[in-house]
């Protein structure tokens, strides 16, 4: 049975409507505060070391996003962390809170789908997403700008914009599970915690395991075949990249990166007339991750796939 | 024409039967009150007939448009009042019936102007800035009634609309919801309530384990349930009962002492007085409704008996 009218009606209301919570929300403040106090402390330092150096390297900025300094990671780094738990916070009640507040059935009997209220939450989380993330590059921008005194290239630009893309597809993964813990859990506190939970694993415990498979599978190679040696670290890479995160980070090391040309072993014959050291340009680089970049897309919508199957089919009343 | 028709419509959660084999017809103008206990099947009928639930099986119809087909025509035209209607807390009263507008999709001088006006009816013009988290159980309600005015509908349907609401506070909702059917809105209310609403509606179904047990006026009701659609009490000396039963229309006559009670299938008030008064002196004469929880308690309790 075909059901008629658009699925979109709708849409744009709860964009404008939600994106404007979580503008205003008090969740999103203290997260903004904590994610812009810690990035602008990780670039401050940055600058610090980059000074003495300013001249010698041609791209400074991406140097200032990447550099770490003991005990600040860099800046790349606080949002690698920080994403993943705000697209979570701003998701996890997205579905259940509505329920719990009795309003879900109120708005569903207005001349909507449901399509357009849970895909119009997802664009709201990824909107509200960046805006902070531009807002915040653009500020790190203007940071460097004014301590380094050298405006960036071109290129530099280009790959921040790259960065920027990167960092919205994975923080679209988080924002989908959210939802769909959101929709799977009747609790909104349920659901943080699963939520959580899962950004936990792939945080802390997958980079262990991975590490221990990898060397399980390096003692089963013959010590005596280079080949055999190669093939298992070529599996243990296949591992570590089932978590988004390792997605995600390969896919910063390349774009942030210009000097690496492979993200995974690679044999001497492979480098035959390449001048080491010298930078790829910004195709090249994208090149090298557009696997990485695919699959963190891909995974965004199988989640937010998984999400709508089971919000259509739930039951309006709580 | 029918602005409400079901033919068979039947859900069934696995083996749970919330609804079965409901024929049901509301027409043009008319108050209808689905009336039943907490878990008989009225909200789910009320889902389907939205488009919020599917049926298993049979069709629904509401203003000639199929509710599985066509949902969004049909809620564009259907006002609803869920039973615990709940707004956005940290929003005032006006905004939360904006956003409604936007999700109508009304141009925004048509949207302010009918916020206005909805908030104005319903005496909610002056906490109108005020946030609703800080509204009571009965402004929530009647800013839910804004909301269904809001969509000019053809259509209200209410769910429990007194639900939790004082005395007072439901007695001024039931005016609300008289307004309705006087601008010729067609109304259908579901409640447990059965004394709350009954002043109200034109006709009533009743509901008991999914299946719709009882339907029409109150009065045809009685007369079929209880034998008679009017319940007269008299007081008089005693030792009348003989004399009242022979009275054309009487169905049931109980006495205590000098107290009667007697049913009829019409007015029979002049004729009682009459006899009251031939055979010594009459206290008082009053007409009494039967009230729906007697029709729905007996109507139960005779089929329990059957079964």
């Amino acid at each position: 049975m075909r059901r008629e009218g658009s699925p979109w009606t709708g849409l744009w209301a709860v964009f404008f409507k939600e994106m404007a919570d979580h503008l205003s929300g008090l969740r999103m403040r203290i997260l903004e505060a904590l994610i812009l106090l810690s990035a602008l402390s990780a670039v401050y330092t940055g600058t610090q070391t980059l000074r003495q150096t300013v001249g010698e390297d041609p791209y400074l900025y991406l140097k200032l996003l990447t550099t770490a300094q003991d005990p600040l990671p860099s800046f790349v780094g606080f949002l690698s962390f920080f994403v993943p738990l705000a697209a979570i916070a701003l998701a996890f009640d997205a579905v259940n809170g509505e329920y719990a507040r009795g309003t879900l059935s109120r708005i569903l009997s207005q001349p909507i789908y449901r399509d357009a209220l849970l895909f119009g939450k997802f664009l709201a989380g990824l909107g509200t997403l960046s805006v902070l993330l531009l807002a915040l590059l653009l500020l790190v921008l203007g940071l460097g700008l004014f301590t380094l005194g050298v405006p960036p290239g071109g290129e530099e630009v280009a790959r921040i914009l790259f960065f920027f893309l990167a960092t919205l597809a994975y923080a679209g993964v988080w924002l989908a599970l959210g939802l769909l813990f959101s929709v799977l859990f009747r609790q909104p506190a349920t659901a943080a915690l699963a939520a959580l939970g899962v950004w936990l694993f792939f945080a802390v415990f997958f980079p262990i395991l991975t590490d221990l498979a990898a060397s399980a599978l390096l003692l089963r190679a013959d010590p005596f075949d280079p080949e055999s040696q190669l093939r298992q670290a070529t599996l243990a890479l296949w591992i570590s990249r089932l978590s988004p995160n390792t997605l995600f980070a390969e896919a910063l090391t390349a774009i942030l990166n210009p000097a690496v040309r492979s993200l995974g072993p690679i044999l001497i014959t492979q480098l035959e007339g390449a001048v080491l050291g010298t930078p790829l340009p910004l195709f090249q680089s994208l090149l090298l991750v557009w696997p990485q970049l695919t699959g963190l897309f891909a995974l965004a919508v199988l989640l937010f796939t998984l999400a709508y199957v089971a919000f259509q089919r739930q039951e309006v009343r709580a | 024409m029918a602005v409400i028709l079901t033919r068979g419509l039947t859900k069934r959660y696995g083996r749970v039967v919330a609804v079965e084999d409901l024929n049901l017809e509301v027409e043009e103008g008319e108050v209808f009150g689905l009336l039943g206990p907490n878990g008989s099947g009225k909200t789910t009928t009320i889902l389907m007939l939205l488009g919020l639930t599917e049926p298993t099986s049979g069709e629904a119809r509401v203003l000639g448009l199929d509710p599985m087909r066509e949902p969004l025509k049909v809620k564009a035209r259907v006002g609803y009042l869920p039973d615990q209607v709940g707004f956005y807390g940290e929003l005032s009263a006006w905004e939360n019936l904006r956003y409604t507008t936007r999700l109508l999709g009304l141009p925004d001088g048509e949207a302010q102007a009918r916020i206005e006006e909805v908030l104005k009816r319903m005496g909610l013009w002056e906490v109108k800035d005020r946030k609703v988290a800080a509204f009571s159980r009965g402004m929530r309600q009647r800013l839910g009634l804004a909301e269904v005015l809001l969509k000019r509908p053809k259509v209200a349907i209410l769910d429990e609309p007194t639900l939790g609401l004082d005395p007072e506070a439901a007695r001024e909702f039931l005016e609300l919801i008289k307004g309705l059917k006087a601008e010729g809105i067609t109304v259908l209310l579901s409640s447990h309530l059965l004394h709350q609403v009954q002043e109200i509606c034109d006709r009533v179904g009743l509901f008991h384990r999914g299946r719709l047990a009882l339907l029409g006026t109150v009065e045809d009701l009685a007369a079929r349930v209880l034998g008679g659609g009017y319940e007269v009490w008299v007081e008089a000396v005693p030792g009348l009962e003989g004399p009242f039963r022979e009275v054309p229309g009487v169905s049931r006559v109980e006495a205590e002492g000098g107290r009667y009670r007697v049913l009829a299938t019409r007015d029979v008030r002049p004729e009682l007085a009459r006899i009251a008064v031939e055979r010594g002196a009459l206290y008082s004469l009053s007409l009494r409704r039967p009230s729906l929880d007697e029709i729905y308690a007996h109507y139960f309790k005779e089929v329990g008996h059957a079964a």
